[in-house]
C-alpha cells in the first residue's frame, strides 16, 4: 500500500494526479448541532466515476453526517456538494441511498419496493416492475417479488435495499454501513457481490463503514475521519491484487499489513 | 404396546388442543361462565343471578324485543358519534403530527381532554343539548374524539425517520411522502386509537343513557334495576360487553384486511 501512488492501473492511482472532473465534489462541508457540537469540520473530498470509496472512522467522526450531505438529505452549515460540477442543495435522481437499516416499507411486497423509487417519478407499473424484477434478479432474490420484508433474513432485506438503490439508475451509490445490520456469512458475500458490480458498472460508490477490514478489502480509496471535530485524517489507496479468490485477497500481506496501518493510525482516536 | 400407542396418541390429541389457540380462549370462557355459575347459585349476593339464569333472561330479552328495540336505540347514537370522532379525530391527529402550528394548538386541548374525567361533564351536555340525541352523540364525542386524536398524532410523530429519509432520497413531493409513507407506516397505531376509541364510545353512550335520558341499553339497566329483574338486567349488562369486544375485534379484522396485506393469513 501506499499514500502516493505508484503505478498502477485505472483508478487506484489518483490520489494526486488529477484526472477527469471527479462526478461528485464536497467543498469545506462543516455541520454544526447548536453551537457546541462541531460534527465535521472543513471536509473536501472528490470521488470519482468508477471508483469505491470508503468514509472509515470511529463512531462520531461524521461519516454517515457527511454521507447524508452528499445525499442532500442533511443540509451542511457551510460548504458545498457539487455532483457534476453543480452545486446540489437536495436529494436528486443522479445519487441513490442505501440504508442502514434498509429502510423497506413493511406493507409493501419486495417487488413494490424495488420498485418505489420509480413509483415516485410517476413511472408506469408495468415499466417499472419489469424494471424492479430485473433488479431483483440481479441481486439474487428472483422469486422473492411477493414476499414481504418480514419473511426475508436481514441479508435479503439489504439486497432489496441495495436493488431498490440500482433500479432508479443513479450515477452515485451512497451506502451508510449498508452491512453492519446483516450476519458476517452473509456479509462477506455481499461484500463480493459488491466488488463484481463495482467492475461491471462505472458507477460512483461510496461506502459509509465502521469495519477496517470491509474497507481495506473493498475500496479502491479509503477516506480516514478523525472524530469531533470530524476531518480528513488520511486517505489511504490499498494496492492490494484483485485478481485473487477473495481468501488469497484476505491472505495476502499487503491486505493484512493495510489492515494493520489504518488500525495503528485510528487506535489513537479510539484510546 | 397398543397401551403405550393409545397414551401416545392421547398424548398428540392434548398436544394439538394446547397449541390451538382456540382452545384456550374457549377453555377461559367455560371458566369465567362457571366461575359465575357456582358465585350465583351460591349466591355470593342475593343480586348475583347465575350464568344459567342470565343466560335464560336473554332470550327472553330477545323473544319480546326489547333487546333489539334497546340495540335501535343506542347504536344510533354510538354510530354517527363514532364517525364524527373517527374522520375528525384523525384529521386533527395527523394534522397535529405533521404541523407545528397544529400540534401547538391541538394538543393542550387534547391532552387535557384526555387526562379529565369526561364523564363528570356529560350531565351538563343536557343544558346545551336537551336530553335527546344529539346530546348522547355528544357523550359519545366527548369519550372517542380524546384518544383517536392523541394516538393519530403519536403515530405521524413516531413514522421512521428513515423511511421518510429513503422516500426523500427519491425526491418524494410532501404529498407523496404523507400518502405513501407516513399513513401507512401510522396506521397501526390509528388503528389502535381507533379500537380504544370505540371502546370509549360505548362507554359514552351507555353513560349518557344512563344519567341523562333514559333510553335504549342504558334504560333496559335502569328499568330492570329498579323492579329487581336481576338476571335481564345482567344479561343486558353482558349484552353489551359482548357486543363492544366483537365490535373492536371486527376492527382489527378490517384493518389487517384493508392495510396490512403482510399480516395477512397469519394467526
Amino acid at each position: 500500500m501506499s499514500k502516493s501512488s505508484a503505478a498502477m492501473p485505472l483508478p487506484r492511482n489518483h490520489v494526486e494526479v488529477e484526472p477527469a472532473e471527479p462526478v461528485v465534489e464536497v467543498r469545506g462541508i462543516v455541520k454544526r448541532y447548536g453551537t457546541q457540537v462541531v460534527a465535521l469540520d472543513g471536509v473536501s473530498l472528490a470521488f470519482r466515476a468508477g471508483e469505491l470509496t470508503s468514509l472509515l472512522g470511529p463512531s462520531g467522526c461524521g461519516k454517515t453526517t457527511l454521507l447524508k450531505i452528499i445525499a442532500g438529505l442533511m443540509q451542511p452549515t457551510a460548504g458545498e456538494v457539487l455532483v457534476r460540477g453543480r452545486i446540489v442543495a437536495g436529494p436528486g435522481p443522479d445519487r441513490a441511498f442505501v440504508f442502514q437499516d434498509f429502510a423497506l416499507m413493511p406493507w409493501a411486497t419486495v417487488l413494490r419496493n424495488v420498485a418505489f423509487g420509480l413509483e415516485l417519478k410517476g413511472v408506469a407499473r408495468d415499466q417499472r416492475e419489469e424494471t424492479a424484477r430485473r433488479h431483483i434478479a440481479r441481486v439474487g432474490l428472483a422469486g422473492f417479488e411477493d414476499r414481504y420484508p418480514h419473511q426475508l433474513s436481514g441479508g435479503m432485506r439489504q439486497r432489496v435495499g441495495l436493488a431498490r438503490a440500482l433500479a432508479v439508475d443513479a450515477e452515485v451509490l451512497l451506502m451508510d454501513e449498508p452491512f453492519s445490520a446483516v450476519d458476517e456469512q452473509t456479509r462477506r458475500k455481499f461484500q463480493e457481490d459488491l466488488l463484481a458490480l463495482c467492475r461491471e458498472e462505472r458507477k460512483t460508490f461510496i461506502v459509509v463503514t465502521h469495519s477496517i477490514e470491509e474497507a481495506v478489502y473493498l475500496s479502491d480509496r479509503i477516506v480516514l475521519l478523525s472524530p469531533r471535530p470530524g476531518r480528513v485524517s488520511e486517505i489511504v489507496v490499498p494496492e492490494i491484487p484483485r485478481q485473487g479468490t477473495p481468501d488469497e485477497i484476505r491472505r495476502d500481506p499487503v491486505y493484512i499489513d493495510t489492515v494493520e496501518d489504518i488500525w495503528r493510525g485510528l487506535r489513537r482516536y479510539v484510546e | 404396546m397398543t397401551v403405550v400407542a393409545d397414551v401416545g396418541r392421547r398424548g398428540s390429541v392434548l398436544a394439538a388442543l394446547a397449541a390451538d389457540p382456540l382452545f384456550w380462549r374457549l377453555a377461559s370462557i367455560v371458566v369465567l361462565c362457571g366461575g359465575w355459575e357456582i358465585a350465583g347459585r351460591i349466591p355470593v349476593n342475593y343480586a348475583l343471578p347465575s350464568f344459567s339464569a342470565t343466560a335464560a333472561a336473554f332470550w327472553r330479552l330477545l323473544a319480546d324485543g326489547s333487546l333489539a328495540t334497546a340495540y335501535l336505540d343506542t347504536l344510533q347514537p354510538l354510530l354517527l358519534g363514532l364517525v364524527i370522532s373517527a374522520v375528525a379525530g384523525i384529521g386533527c391527529g395527523v394534522a397535529m403530527g405533521l404541523n407545528r402550528s397544529a400540534e401547538w394548538a391541538g394538543a393542550p386541548i387534547f391532552i387535557v381532554m384526555q387526562a379529565a374525567p369526561m364523564a363528570a361533564l356529560i350531565p351538563l351536555t343536557t343544558f346545551v343539548y336537551g336530553i335527546g340525541l344529539t346530546a348522547k352523540i355528544v357523550a359519545v364525542v366527548m369519550l372517542a374524539l380524546p384518544v383517536i386524536v392523541l394516538n393519530s398524532y403519536q403515530a405521524v410523530r413516531h413514522v421512521g425517520p428513515s423511511l421518510v429519509d429513503m422516500a426523500r432520497s427519491f425526491m418524494a413531493t410532501r404529498r407523496q411522502i404523507v400518502r405513501k409513507i407516513v399513513i401507512p407506516d401510522a396506521s397501526p397505531m390509528i388503528f389502535a386509537g381507533l379500537r380504544l376509541g370505540i371502546s370509549a364510545g360505548f362507554i359514552g353512550v351507555v353513560l349518557a343513557e344512563l344519567l341523562i335520558t333514559p333510553t335504549g341499553i342504558g334504560d333496559l339497566i335502569t328499568y330492570h334495576r329498579s323492579v329487581a329483574d336481576y338476571p335481564e338486567m345482567y344479561a343486558t349488562i353482558a349484552s353489551i360487553i359482548l357486543f363492544a369486544a366483537v365490535t373492536v375485534g371486527a376492527l382489527q379484522r378490517l384493518e389487517v384486511a384493508l392495510f396490512r396485506p403482510e399480516k395477512r393469513g397469519q394467526p
